[in-house]
């Protein structure tokens, strides 16, 4: 299962940039992020291409990070595409934490990333998107596209 | 001015050597009632007090050690209780350094004598029947309220015990009923007249002649700022709950200085670092032994609150010596909105949460003229799973366990690791950025 990396940050100018500085320095390339916002504090949520080394040079200056599994699915870049998904997750009455989406190939593939509240969750929906006939990413086919 | 009246002329205005002869009676009776308890037993005997005819002088009373909050702490719940349990019939208790509350126990002859107390307090101030006393100070265990609401009903005031808090209604009180006297945190006065206006309600709607300002130490600027304000007299008022609550010592209509009830106190200022007894008008540690309490009698009880005390004809006629505004603390409590909180109650509940690290701060601001109090921590790396919930169920943690333990309602932020100043040596906790009131 592929991992994004989970940032506590502080909300206030410059705690972005030392993220991105550090993920510089350690030469891990990102592929897409997301912010959750609580106010005052919030997540920085990272696909990285080497997400392990990423986490081990943000934890060594002190950031508290987690490497977290998501859920990758590609989706075919056209209208109804991810109403197909979502629609799988309310016909079983699943909830889901957090999700982002991005285009890996404009007009062909984009992605869809969902974090679950527990592995249970994630695996049982896995199994539900590959039966609709989804295609789920793995590590390298996140990290490397 | 109002003109002078006293409430117990005899007691308030009796000359000295009187005094000290009927402090010498009472002090005996309190050391018998002390020698039941078997702290104060252990303690007296070492000072070779056996009996109350040891005491045979008030200067007897500095043979006995102090009595700290961390006694009472370490005595909870019953070690200092001196009357038979059937015989009490009030118990407040408040909160100790840390975990552990402190409890003071009354009999119906203890909260008499303390009402009595508040009772010649009140008339001092020049109030009487015919006053409506809205009383803006929490009731509960917390004795600001309950002890000034006996006392004048007693005197008889119209007391509308409405407590602490929601302005809108203070305000709608103060117009319906004609509120002429109020109880309440200078901070809480001050705040109250800036939500006048958006209650629509103009000071000459309001009958107020008078507030008495206590739970908060002030300067006089600002008792002249609330005076001109209001157009009122404010009386600075002097307790704690450890001697009853308000009432200890009280200003009178001429408010210069608060008249210490010496009757029911025997008061003492030292050196807060070597417990010598300092003379009249150095500024000290005020150590207060009660004299009319027979369930929790104690013995001097040092409360950590810096001032001096002064003697002196006051214009008044009252005999006691005065107290000056409380300038300080001896040591770390905060006051914060009137409610005393120490950085060790905030420390205790802090550290035992393993998702918070180890440094911490406790910033105080001004929200307007309110207190707000911020406990700022900082994640600790190793427990963070990456969930955005468990940091807001941590926030929530940190709140309720805060407010069950101080009372008050913290404000909880997280920060990242490391991102807190770091002191060496002693770590500077508590960044007060409050002005001075």
């Amino acid at each position: 299962m592929p991992h994004q990396i989970n940032i506590f940050i502080e909300n206030r100018p410059g705690r972005l940039r030392s993220i991105t500085e550090i993920l510089t320095e350690a030469k891990v390339n990102i592929r897409a992020f997301t912010i959750q916002d609580r106010g005052d504090f919030g997540l920085i949520k990272l696909i990285v291409d080497k997400p392990k080394q990423g986490q081990l040079a943000l934890a060594d200056r002190q950031f508290a990070c987690a490497l977290k599994d998501v859920l990758a699915v590609s989706i075919p870049d056209r209208p109804g595409n991810l109403h197909k998904l979502t629609s799988v997750f309310f016909e079983h009455n699943i909830n889901i934490v957090d999700a982002y989406g991005f285009v890996l190939e404009p007009n062909k593939e984009g992605v869809c990333c969902i974090e679950f509240e527990n592995a249970e969750d994630l695996e049982r929906c896995k199994a539900l998107v590959v039966k609709e006939g989804f295609k789920v990413l793995e590590d390298e086919e996140l990290y490397e596209f | 001015m109002d003109e002078i009246r006293y409430w117990n002329k005899e007691r308030e205005t009796m000359d000295r050597d009187a005094r000290r002869a009927l402090q010498l009676e009472l002090l005996r009776q309190t050391v018998g009632s002390a020698l039941k308890t078997q702290f104060y037993r252990r303690r007296l005997e070492k000072a070779g007090i056996h009996s109350l005819d040891d005491v045979r002088s008030l200067d007897d009373l500095k043979r006995v050690p102090f009595t700290t909050k961390d006694d009472l702490r370490e005595n909870y719940p019953r070690g200092l209780l001196a009357a038979d349990p059937t015989e009490v019939v009030r118990i407040h208790t408040s909160s100790g350094t840390t975990g552990t509350p402190t409890v003071i126990y009354h009999t119906q002859e203890d909260l008499n004598s303390w009402t009595e107390l508040v009772a010649r307090s009140i008339v001092a101030t020049g109030a009487g029947p015919g006053d409506v006393f809205q009383n803006m100070m929490t009731y509960g265990m917390f004795t600001g309220g309950l002890g000034l609401h006996y006392g004048a009903e007693r005197v008889g005031l119209t007391v509308i015990p409405v407590g602490g808090g929601n302005t809108k209604r203070q305000i709608q009180l103060m117009k319906d009923f004609r509120t002429t006297v109020l109880h309440v945190t200078p901070s809480y006065c001050l705040h109250v007249h800036t939500k006048l206006d958006e209650a629509g309600v103009t000071r000459g709607e309001l009958a107020l002649r008078k507030a008495y300002m206590g739970a908060e130490p002030h300067s006089e600027n600002t008792r002249l700022k609330v005076e001109e304000l209001y157009g009122i007299d404010v009386y600075n008022s002097y307790g704690l709950s450890e001697m009853n609550g308000p009432g200890v010592a009280f200003e009178c209509v001429y408010k210069n200085g608060m008249h210490a009830w010496e009757d029911a106190y025997v008061l003492e200022i030292i050196d807060p670092a070597t417990g010598e007894n300092l003379g009249d008008e150095q500024e000290g540690e005020v150590v207060f032994t009660t004299l009319q309490r027979k369930a929790t009698p104690l013995l001097r009880y040092r409360t950590r609150d810096l001032a001096s005390v002064f003697g002196g004809e006051c214009p008044c006629g009252r005999t006691c010596r005065r107290l000056s505004r409380i300038t300080g603390r001896s040591d770390d409590m905060l006051i914060v909105g009137g409610v005393n909180v120490f950085p060790s109650q905030i420390e205790e509940v802090v550290m035992r949460i393993p998702e918070v690290g180890t440094n911490y701060q406790i910033r105080l601001t001004k929200e307007g003229s309110l207190d707000r109090l911020t406990v700022q921590v900082e994640i600790y790396s190793k427990m963070f799973s990456g969930n955005v919930r468990q940091l807001d169920a941590l926030r929530n943690r940190i709140k309720e366990e805060l407010k069950a333990s101080i009372i008050i309602n913290p404000a909880v932020e997280l920060h990242e690791p490391g991102s807190l100043p770091v002191y060496e040596g002693k770590a500077k906790r508590v960044v007060d950025e409050r002005p001075k009131l």
